[in-house]
């Protein structure tokens, strides 16, 4: 299986992180997997989105069209990315800071009050992990464990007590679309 | 051991020079190859190498000939405009046959263009670039691993050679990150370079390296000694991978980036019963025209695809030798072709082939 996916959001929101946590995770897990940011002027003050391919087999084109997911932060992304989606794509969807959803019908759409849910953590950087965390649970594409791995990695070991916050983010995002609750 | 790691295309390629021997570089920063300066101004220094953002690209394409007077292991690294600029340097160097390994992470053109990714600089980099009858060796990576692997080669090929070796990239290469395996660094001191203007010693006669031929006869000796040079490494060093050509009847032809998507177009063309595969040049010079005119002598068709409205089409057409046809396809200013898209031309490719099949049937009834 091959999971094509897109992180978009405002610069900040930590989507390219997202992704690189992703991909990382991927790889840790043995995986094939490819990042790419967008890297043209879109990124100065306004909207940022990288795409990632984790994959069991290599990886043909590092480009991904026809996302199978996509994560979107900001109504912006939405707007870019929700036309985007393969049909039966996932889409997850900040409704902190964006109203409404996607008009398809084709697309599975999960709406997630990211940046209230991290507030009540304490700690609003960690929105995109609620979200991760959802993705993760919808299509079990990497394990929270490799996520959290890539994470000791990629942050410098002061800023380690960062972990557990993250953690729970990831747990809450993936008990939310995963618990009965949800009623999908 | 050796671990994987995750980094940029522009990182891997500092990192694989670093461990390949590289002690100098000079350049000027220009996106979207940034990433490659400011990893090697962190990571030289601490293996007592010398990095040095010069005043221009111009300058550093000198000092990069300087470094490579003294033998030394020395490279630069631009995207379209800094290169042009840097051309003269280029062909100095190829004309005093000076090993120098340069990185053009490619950028839109002509003029200052944008940073989008392109093939645009095929001609410049594979045709010379500069004034005069010299070739650059060009190596085109088309994931990060391989652009770890080819500075490798890039050094080896530039020493064993005494000539420059460029490594042409795009914008996606360059800011992507793939897993890589790092290559082991280097030991020991190197190939011997007894030319190196490095003090005359016990020698009787002082070194000299220079381009200037002034008589003729001795001009014409030295371009026939570098059209050798090239001929050996068209013989030894032209590479390529072939990707499900076995029993292709319409083999794509693309490198670097363009490969890649291509590849994927090929699998999809397959899983649709449509008999393609995928040349991918690894070399650029020496280009690889044997496997590309033996397929042709079997009767496959031929499909370019290039970031780029058409460059080196000219050198697969020139392989083919007009034993079969060979169509075009591509996208320029920075936009990135869909697989679909490719698949698509593969598709008008097989229809055609069936629609002559059906014309020449209804014209023998």
């Amino acid at each position: 299986m091959e999971h094509r996916m897109i992180f978009a959001g405002f610069g900040g929101q930590g989507v390219m992180l997202m992704g690189q946590l992703v991909a990382y995770a991927g790889m840790l897990e043995g995986k094939h997997v490819a990042w790419i940011p967008s890297y043209g002027p879109e990124m100065r003050g306004g909207t940022a989105n990288c795409a990632v391919t984790v994959s069991d087999k290599p990886i043909a084109s590092p480009i991904v069209y026809e996302p199978t997911a996509a994560i979107v932060l900001n109504q912006p992304s939405l707007e870019k990315f929700a036309p985007q989606l393969t049909p039966g794509g996932q889409l997850l969807i900040n409704s902190s800071l964006i109203s409404g959803i996607s008009s398809r019908a084709d697309i599975n759409q999960v709406c997630l009050k990211a940046n209230d849910l991290a507030n009540q953590l304490g700690n609003l950087k960690v929105a995109n992990m609620f979200l991760l965390g959802a993705l993760i649970g919808l299509t079990e594409f990497i394990h929270i464990e490799s996520v959290i791995e890539a994470l000791k990695k990629v942050l410098p070991p002061h800023r380690h007590n960062l972990l557990e916050v993250n953690r729970q983010a990831l747990q809450k995002g993936l008990e939310y679309v995963t618990s009965s609750s949800l009623g999908a | 051991m050796t671990q994987k790691v995750l980094m940029k295309g522009n990182e891997a390629i500092a990192e694989a020079a670093i461990r390949a021997g590289c002690r100098f570089f000079f350049g000027y920063p220009i996106t979207p190859q940034n990433e490659l300066l400011e990893y090697m101004a962190r990571n030289l220094p601490k293996v007592d190498g010398v990095f040095l953002q010069s005043e221009s690209e111009i300058g550093a394409i000198n000092m990069v000939m300087g470094a490579a007077c003294t033998g030394a292991r020395v490279m630069t690294s631009s995207s379209g405009p800094g290169i042009s600029l840097k051309q003269e340097g280029i062909s100095y160097i190829a004309g005093s046959e000076l090993p120098a390994v340069i990185v053009n992470i490619m950028r839109t053109g002509p003029g200052l263009g944008g940073i989008a990714p392109t093939q645009s600089d095929y001609y410049q980099a594979a045709k010379g670039g500069g004034h005069g009858d010299y070739r650059l060796m060009v190596l085109a990576p088309s994931s990060v691993q391989e652009m770890a692997d080819l500075m490798f080669l890039a050094f080896d090929k530039a020493d064993e050679y005494r000539n420059p070796v460029m490594v042409l990239g795009d914008g996606v290469l360059g800011q992507m990150m793939e897993p890589v395996i790092l290559p082991e660094p280097k030991e020991g001191k190197g190939v011997e370079k007894p030319w190196a203007t490095t003090g005359k010693g016990n020698n009787p006669k002082s070194k000299l390296i220079t381009s200037l031929y002034i008589k003729p006869e001795e001009a014409e000796k030295f371009c026939e000694h570098l059209a050798a040079k090239y001929l050996t490494m068209a013989e030894r060093d032209t590479r390529w991978e072939s990707y499900r050509t076995e029993d292709a009847e319409i083999i794509v032809v693309a490198y670097g980036t363009a490969a890649r998507l291509c590849m994927a177009a090929v699998d999809m063309a397959r899983d649709k019963g449509i008999r393609a595969g995928l040349i991918r040049p690894i070399t650029l010079f020496p280009f690889p025209s044997a496997p590309i005119y033996a397929a042709a002598e079997k009767g496959a068709r031929f499909l370019t695809v290039e970031l780029s409205t058409g460059q080196m089409v000219d050198d697969v057409r020139l392989a083919v030798s007009g034993k079969s046809t060979v169509s075009f396809y591509g996208r320029s200013g920075g936009m990135v072709p869909d697989p679909r898209d490719i698949l698509s031309q593969i598709e008008q490719i097989e229809s055609e082939k069936n629609g002559s099949t059906a014309a020449t049937e209804g014209g023998a009834a």
